[in-house]
């Protein structure tokens, strides 16, 4: 098992090298980072454009190539290069990181639990009304964009905020700036603002697993082995859950992972409506401001984060099926 | 008399359908003493699995069940769910048909074992392992404390089959109902489960209910049997009495339609027409439209199941008082009576007809690569499917090819028909080596070889009409359909207004002869089965046979039949090859083989297929193997079959050195007989 995540782990390497590379160059041909010093007034002379570009390495009139190496020679030593505004690039990321995990993680842990479990419920209870009332619930959710799901728990949450009279749930931010107060004051801040864009992140990916899981679920109901393990003696609660939803996790468990991956950059609306400053909002950000080393960075941040999944997937995958174990 | 432990009363169970109810089994009685072997058989559709989960309280949701269900005197039916699983697996227990998905996969089997231990009894981990492990060891499994931590797919089809009896005796019920335990199993992997059970019943001294649709399984192991047809029973009774003297024409229908080991190849009596579906029954005895003994008040009213004939025995026809001969007599005197010629078998034995062989396989070898990896791909090692091996087939000639899933026939099979050059060996069909064909030859040898393969439903296009299907060979060779779709169906004993229809509109035997009449379409000379009759009923499989038997008179074909059934192989071939790991262990004329086999494993497949009369089943001596197939990618130094060999165990050590040295090649025993045996011996094992 070692042997063959080593071999996996020296193909995702090169896969991240090659997507970043790409990354790389798609910036930087389609950016135009001269474009930012043009709109000011007084208009700074070429010489000292060109210089100030040649100096975040981002001189279009160097040839593309030889930047690429230049920046590719950087990123080997650590060095993703100067954001636009002369700050290294990863200063500011590794903070960003920080903050768009929490969110993500948290998410996707409640979401797909709830989503797991209501799917499981609703296959054993196949066509009652739990089962239709999730399905409905669900196609809503998946139709409703973010944004307006989002903007709809904001209001939800501050017509609760007035009726309790007190500010229970926060809607901007990820704390309170210039709290006082102990570890725990800190805490309860932090999850008052960590509660309502979780709450949206994942009742989307819980719309998703639910489906998915009342599908896997509805496939091993009718498993042989579910009916021997009630010819055993078990109850038929015990027989659902030790024998058909742990054979039925398989598949979701590899879903669970690869969604991890695609959420570290794709929580972006959750993000910007919230006011919370993750990978996202910064990316939309270098975009506007022809950022080509951030785009980069945060590429090589999602392919590394996609990749990263994949290889937890196998390993869940095995811990998860013995079948598939390499021996 | 003591009291049953089990009780069954007026059971009937209904599922929803789209035309409204369908009864599935309506009102079966039976009772089972302590320590009694009850067998139910029956075709498929005849209800006889859905009353077993209708034991269990195992049934669908969605299925309705009225009537008693006694356990030691205590009523299961409707008992509340709480009660129910404190009985199952503790007091009744099941063992159920499929193997490969009824162990959960992810769970190690000491695990799943121990599970069901402590369902019923409060006792630590540690010891419910411990008792898992000895239960292995009752079951017959090696290195019972290393495999208890195996996982289910680890395990072959027989070892899973033992974990299951392992499971079901774990609290030493009263009662074991047995669901077709041994259906999926090979031959001798049947034999060894079945001893299993018996040392699980010698053990726990449980009751079983054994439902199978194998009349010789049943012969051999069941005190008592019930035959079930349309959801109900129809007879019931002593073995001895039901094989001997059954009151109902479809029992003596049953048992004349299987082909027997110890039979000639006098014509099989296949029962007229298909079982009924259960929501669609005939007014009257539903086995009426096929009885060939139905009186006009048949058609009247269902005849109830009433005593009949020996003590304990009741058949529900309106003939029951009648006496009747005996369907299972002696096969040799049988035919004798019925006229047939007791010379024409020693006849044969002299030696084969010279004719023109249609087929000469010399010397052919397949191996598959086994890879690994997904981007770097090595090979890991050969499997060796096919791996020299040597035959011919004349005109008008059948050869049977038999042997244990795995053991290549079918991949043999598949090289012929490919009319491509083998890996190594050659292939001659109708005279013409296929190494060195082109295109235009391969067409034309193609009219003269055809095929039919196991599983009708897949291989006739679901999109097709009959006449379609049968037309499409035609053109395809540039003939003009015309009148021969309507001959073609003539001669399959099909209808001419069935051309209008779709494959999925006929039934199985139907099915399997529209496949047959494809095959026949281009008048071939040699025709390739592929298991041709194993997805039927036996009911249903003689008519086949006969038919194949039939059509090769008259249109003088040749058939190269591959079968893991022996007996029906014994009444269509006039020559066998038994194949064992990728070679023939030995090939002769099939009186001669199966009057006196030489090869052990022949000797072991020979005693390990259960005869369907009681007296002759009890009486045999049984050569068990020990172990399964070895792994084809790596077989054993010299004979291969020397792992598992009974012979090989009884020689001295300077014998043995030879098995284990030196891989025999076929040797001629005198007469058309070879064995692939250093110490071939004929043995009768009747």
């Amino acid at each position: 098992m070692a042997g063959f995540l080593l071999r996996r782990l020296i193909n995702h390497v090169v896969l991240v090298a090659v997507a970043t590379s790409l990354a790389y160059m798609l910036a930087a041909i389609a950016f135009d980072p001269r474009s930012n010093y043009q709109d000011r007034s007084p208009r700074p002379p070429e010489a000292v454009v060109d210089a100030r570009l040649d100096e975040l390495g981002l001189n279009d009139k160097t040839p593309l190539f030889e930047r690429y190496l230049a920046w590719a020679g950087g990123v080997l030593r650590g060095d993703f290069g100067p954001s636009v505004t002369g700050e290294p690039v990863l200063d500011d990321l590794a903070r960003r990181a920080g903050v768009t995990l929490r969110l993500v993680l948290t998410g996707l842990l409640a979401g797909s639990a709830a989503g797991v479990l209501a799917g499981a419920y609703a296959a054993v209870r196949q066509y009652g009304v739990f089962d239709r009332l999730t399905t409905g619930l669900s196609f809503v959710v998946l139709a409703v964009p973010v944004v307006v799901l989002a903007n709809m728990s904001i209001i939800a949450a501050t017509w609760l905020n007035d009726l309790a009279g007190a500010r229970i749930l926060l809607v901007s931010g990820e704390a309170t700036p210039g709290l006082r107060g102990g570890f725990a004051a800190h805490l309860a801040d932090r999850v008052q603002h960590l509660a309502l864009p979780t709450f949206t992140l994942s009742l989307g990916l819980a719309a998703i697993y639910s489906r998915y899981q009342r599908n896997m679920m509805l496939d091993v109901l009718g498993a042989d082995f579910v009916r021997t393990a009630m010819a055993k003696g078990l109850s038929r609660r015990a027989a659902l859950v030790r024998h058909a939803l742990r054979t039925a996790l398989i598949p979701a468990a590899t879903y669970f992972a690869f969604s991890f991956g695609a959420l570290l950059v794709g929580a972006t609306f959750t993000e910007k409506i919230f006011g919370w400053h993750g990978l996202g909002e910064r990316l939309i950000d270098s975009i506007f401001t022809n950022d080509v080393h951030t785009v980069a960075a945060i590429s090589c941040f999602a392919a590394c984060a996609v990749l990263v999944a994949s290889l937890a997937a196998d390993v869940l995958h095995a811990a998860l099926d013995p079948r598939v174990r390499v021996s | 008399m003591t009291p049953p432990v089990l009780e069954v009363a007026g059971l009937t169970v209904t599922f929803p359908g789209a035309g409204g109810p369908v009864p599935v089994v309506r009102g079966v009685d039976y009772a089972v003493a302590p320590g009694e072997v009850l067998g139910i058989v029956g075709e498929s559709g005849s209800g006889k699995s859905v009353t077993a989960l209708a034991v269990m309280g195992l049934l669908p949701p969605r299925a309705t069940m009225t009537g008693s269900v006694r356990l030691h005197g205590e009523e299961l039916a409707g008992a509340p769910e709480r009660r129910l699983t404190a009985v199952r697996g503790r007091t009744i227990s099941m063992v159920f048909q499929d193997p490969l998905s009824a162990l959960t996969p992810v769970y190690r089997v000491g695990d799943q074992i121990a599970e069901a231990i402590r369902a019923h009894r409060r006792i630590g981990a540690k010891e419910a392992e411990r008792r898992a492990v000895e239960l292995l060891d009752l079951v017959g499994i090696p290195s019972p404390r290393q495999r208890a931590l195996a996982f289910p797919h680890e395990f072959s089809g027989g070892m899973r089959q033992r974990v299951m009896i392992a499971m079901a005796v774990a609290n030493d019920p009263d009662v074991i109902i047995c669901d077709e335990p041994t259906t999926a199993l090979d031959v001798t992997v049947q034999a060894q489960v079945l001893e299993v059970l018996r040392t699980a019943q010698r053990e726990t001294g449980a009751a079983i209910v054994m439902i199978t649709h194998d009349l010789g399984v049943v012969a051999g192991l069941a005190d008592r049997v019930l035959v079930m047809y349309a959801g109900r029973v129809v007879e019931a009774g002593r073995v001895d009495d039901v094989y001997h003297r059954a009151r109902m024409p479809y029992t003596r229908g049953l048992l004349g339609s299987v082909p027997r080991l110890d039979g000639g190849r006098a014509r099989l009596a296949p029962i007229d027409g298909t079982p009924p579906s259960p929501g669609a029954l005939p007014p009257g005895c539903p086995f009426e439209p096929r009885c060939p003994a139905a009186l006009p008040e048949c058609r009247e009213a269902e005849p109830p199941l009433v005593a009949a004939g020996g003590p304990g025995q009741a058949a529900a026809c309106v003939r029951a008082a009648e006496p009747v001969a005996d369907p299972v007599a002696d096969p040799a005197e049988a035919a004798e009576a019925a006229g047939a010629d007791p010379g024409t078998a020693a006849g044969r034995a002299d030696g084969r007809p010279e004719r023109a062989v249609v087929l000469r396989v010399d010397g052919l070898v397949k191996h598959h690569p086994l890879v690994r990896g997904a981007v770097l791909r090595r090979r890991v090692g050969t499997v060796r499917a096919v791996d020299g091996v040597t035959f011919d087939v004349r005109e008008g000639e059948t050869l049977g090819l038999v042997g244990e899933s795995g053991c290549g026939k079918t991949t043999t099979l598949m090289q012929i028909l490919e009319l491509a050059a083998p890996q190594r060996g050659t292939i001659a069909v109708l005279g013409r080596d296929t190494a060195r064909l082109r295109a235009g030859d391969r067409t034309a040898i193609r009219r003269d070889l055809q095929v039919v393969f196991q599983d009708p439903l897949a291989a006739l296009d679901p999109r097709m009409t009959v006449h379609d299907i049968l037309a499409e060979p035609l053109r395809a060779h540039g003939r003009p359909p015309g009148p021969r779709v309507r001959e073609l169906l003539g001669l399959v004993g099909l209808e001419a207004e069935h051309a209008g229809r779709y494959p999925r509109e006929f039934s199985g035997g139907q099915r399997q002869r529209i496949g047959i009449a494809r095959a026949l379409a281009l008048e071939p000379r040699l025709v390739v089965l592929d298991e041709p009759v194993s997805a039927l009923d036996v009911s249903i499989q003689a008519g086949v046979v006969n038919l194949l038997a039939e059509l090769k008179e008259r249109l003088g074909l040749s058939y190269l039949f591959v079968a893991h059934d022996l007996a029906v192989v014994r009444h269509i071939a006039d020559r066998v090859a038994v194949m064992h790991l990728g070679r023939i262990a030995e090939i002769g004329q099939v009186d001669r083989v199966y009057a006196a086999p030489a090869h052990p494993y022949t000797q072991a497949l020979l005693s390990a297929v259960p005869l369907p009369d009681p007296a002759r089943e009890r009486a045999r001596r049984r050569i068990l193997l020990e172990g399964d197939l070895p792994n084809p990618a790596s077989p054993p130094s010299g004979c291969r079959f020397r792992t598992r060999c009974p012979r090989f165990t009884a020689l001295g050590p300077a014998e043995r050195d030879r098995c284990v040295r030196e891989e025999p090649e076929v040797r001629l025993l005198g007469g058309d007989q070879g064995a692939a045996c250093h110490y071939a011996e004929r043995v009768d094992v009747m």
